[in-house]
């Protein structure tokens, strides 16, 4: 129960976001499906801001936590890096040319 | 005050990523929403990296942190420049699992770090929902990388989806007990921990191991979903609401996503997930009827000849890469005068929308792709439909039989159209496994071999006519 008080505006904010991700996507065109995926794929590389603040709380005589936490900053760059720099070649090649 | 910066930043961030998306579900914004989001992420790492503070400290081990952001940024533009276009599903599911993984790993070191304190309830769900839905994602993801690329054949065995279910409430049970027996941390806690993340990445594998290689993309987009979802637990864990957003917003419109593919093949997505097309096979072997063949000069002065051509491009194309040939032919029949339109069925290619991102490599024109229900209404006054590789998403038995698989499945009905060329390279069944009655037709002609040999061949044919 107190977890909910204390985090009560992060419900909100999952309610009102799980709404708004429903009402963005459902107008898309199927031909846009799979660069929409690849999209939101590098989103949620969001996840990287938490790897982050990992690896910047760990001690430096905690070699687990440090090497777990370059790991996990190494796989969180590539899903954001790589997910938004394959969806731009993607739609690189939408343009329609006239 | 640096707190209040970030929380700007932050807020910027989420705006981008829910502008990014809805640009995204427009062909001429698409890339710019794109763009859009990526720099809203870049803002929001660098904002953590130097403004992020916790009860009044920085973060720091800033060498590790940028090591690791350059090392993953060069390995993944490089990953993502390089990789084919027509291996685009297996690279977003290999990023997919990254971030799986990633989500995955937080979470164990934030139990590792918080089993030094005391753990509230809340903090202990947040940490145990974010491993458990990072590791099925990461595991998962890695198998269908796998199978997409053809390392990992489907395996399927008797009994499995009770074994599924098994493995799933053992999973649930263990991370319940650590959850209620959570009174100051103990040594059975941290092996609770480990048999949670171990049953949740042998879950992954479980899940997405008997799934047909033709329901990946499905699967891809379900995963994609849950890893949002973990990223989301990250969210509440350090009360960051970019994540939380960011998370969020994948997690509902992956799941969105996923409804609208399964739509797209007329399936549930129980369906998918637990009956694959793969049980079908054994009651369908009916007799193949009689087929003919054309030569290729015939196939060319057919085309050549034409008014109106319509190609339907489908999987085989891709695997051929012969979308370059394709456009070439495009532009052979149109200096004869002939007018040439692509029909896209939604699910061609490997993913849907991949047969466009394939053809608009090639320099095909945006406007000449037909949509299904445009195709079909173009269909009835082309004189020639050249199906490329494509098979179930032109089989009449999706209309015409009750007791197809693919019953209901929309499809392009191009028997409606004069006459039919379809180019394979045997007559074996597509995914599905089922016969294609639009093959024995009177109406339809087979030209048998590799897509790409015999486009580049017919286009020397059609120059000579």
């Amino acid at each position: 129960m107190s977890f909910i008080q204390q985090h009560i505006e992060l419900i909100y904010i999952v309610i009102l976001s799980i709404f708004l991700g429903i009402e963005v996507i459902s107008r898309v065109p199927a031909v846009l499906h799979t660069p929409l995926m690849s999209g939101a794929n590098a989103i949620h590389g969001v996840v990287i801001i938490g790897a982050i603040i990992v690896m910047g709380q760990a001690e430096a005589d905690n070699y687990i936590a440090l090497i777990l936490g370059f790991l996990s900053v190494i796989l969180g760059t590539l899903n954001v890096v790589g997910g938004f720099v394959v969806t731009d070649r993607m739609l690189e090649m939408f343009k329609s040319k006239k | 005050m640096s707190f209040s910066v970030l929380s700007i930043i932050y807020l910027l961030g989420s705006v981008t990523f829910i502008i990014g998306l809805k640009m995204l579900s427009h062909p001429a914004t698409a890339r710019k929403g794109n763009l859009i989001a990526a720099g809203g992420m870049t803002l929001a790492i660098l904002g953590t990296i130097f403004l992020y503070e916790h009860n009044g400290e920085r973060l720091h081990n800033y060498g590790w942190i940028f090591t690791g952001l350059i090392i993953g940024g060069i390995i993944g533009v490089l990953a993502a420049k390089k990789v084919k276009m027509t291996a685009m599903p297996e690279m977003v599911s290999l990023f997919n699992g990254t971030g799986g993984a990633c989500a995955a790993l937080i979470s164990a070191i934030e139990f590792r770090h918080l089993s030094e304190n005391v753990v509230t309830t809340g903090e202990l769900l947040t940490i145990l929902l974010g491993l458990m839905i990072g590791a099925v994602s990461f595991a998962g993801s890695m198998i269908a990388w796998g199978k997409l690329n053809g390392r990992i054949k489907d395996f399927a065995f008797k009994g499995q989806h009770i074994v599924n279910q098994v493995v799933l409430a053992a999973m649930v049970i263990c991370a319940v007990w650590l959850l209620w027996s959570n009174d100051g941390l103990q040594v059975h806690h941290h092996i609770l921990f480990y048999i949670v993340l171990v049953l949740a990445l042998l879950y992954g594998v479980l899940f997405v191991m008997p799934i047909g290689g033709a329901d990946m993309p499905v699967v891809i987009s379900l995963l994609n979903s849950f890893t949002g979802v973990a990223a989301a637990c990250g969210g509440f864990l350090y009360n960051n609401q970019v994540m939380l957003t960011g998370g969020i917003l994948v997690g509902s419109a992956g799941t969105i996503l996923t409804i609208l593919m399964c739509k797209a093949m007329n399936r549930s997505l129980k369906n998918v997930l637990i009956g694959s097309f793969g049980g079908a096979k054994a009651g369908v072997a009916k007799e193949q009827g009689l087929y003919k063949a054309i030569s290729l000069s015939d196939a060319a002065v057919v085309l050549a000849y034409a008014q109106k051509v319509m190609i339907v491009p489908g999987y085989g194309l891709a695997v051929a890469q012969a979308q370059h040939a394709c456009h070439e032919l495009e532009k052979q029949l149109e200096e004869k005068g002939v007018s040439v339109l692509y029909a896209i069925h939604p699910v061609a290619g490997r993913m849907p929308g991949h047969m466009n991102v394939l053809l608009a490599e090639a320099d095909v024109s945006y406007d000449k792709l037909l949509e299904m229900e445009q195709a079909n209404a173009a269909l009835p006054t082309t004189d020639v439909v050249l199906v490329l590789g494509a098979n179930d998403v032109v089989n009449p038995a999706a209309k015409n039989d009750p007791d197809s698989p693919i019953y209901g499945m929309p499809i392009l009905e191009v028997e409606t159209a004069k006459m039919v060329i379809v180019n394979k390279r045997s007559m074996k069944p597509g995914y599905a496994g089922i016969e294609n009655d639009l093959f024995f037709q009177p109406k339809t002609s087979m030209l048998f071999g590799d897509a790409k040999q015999v486009l580049q061949q017919l286009i020397t044919e059609i120059k000579q006519v």
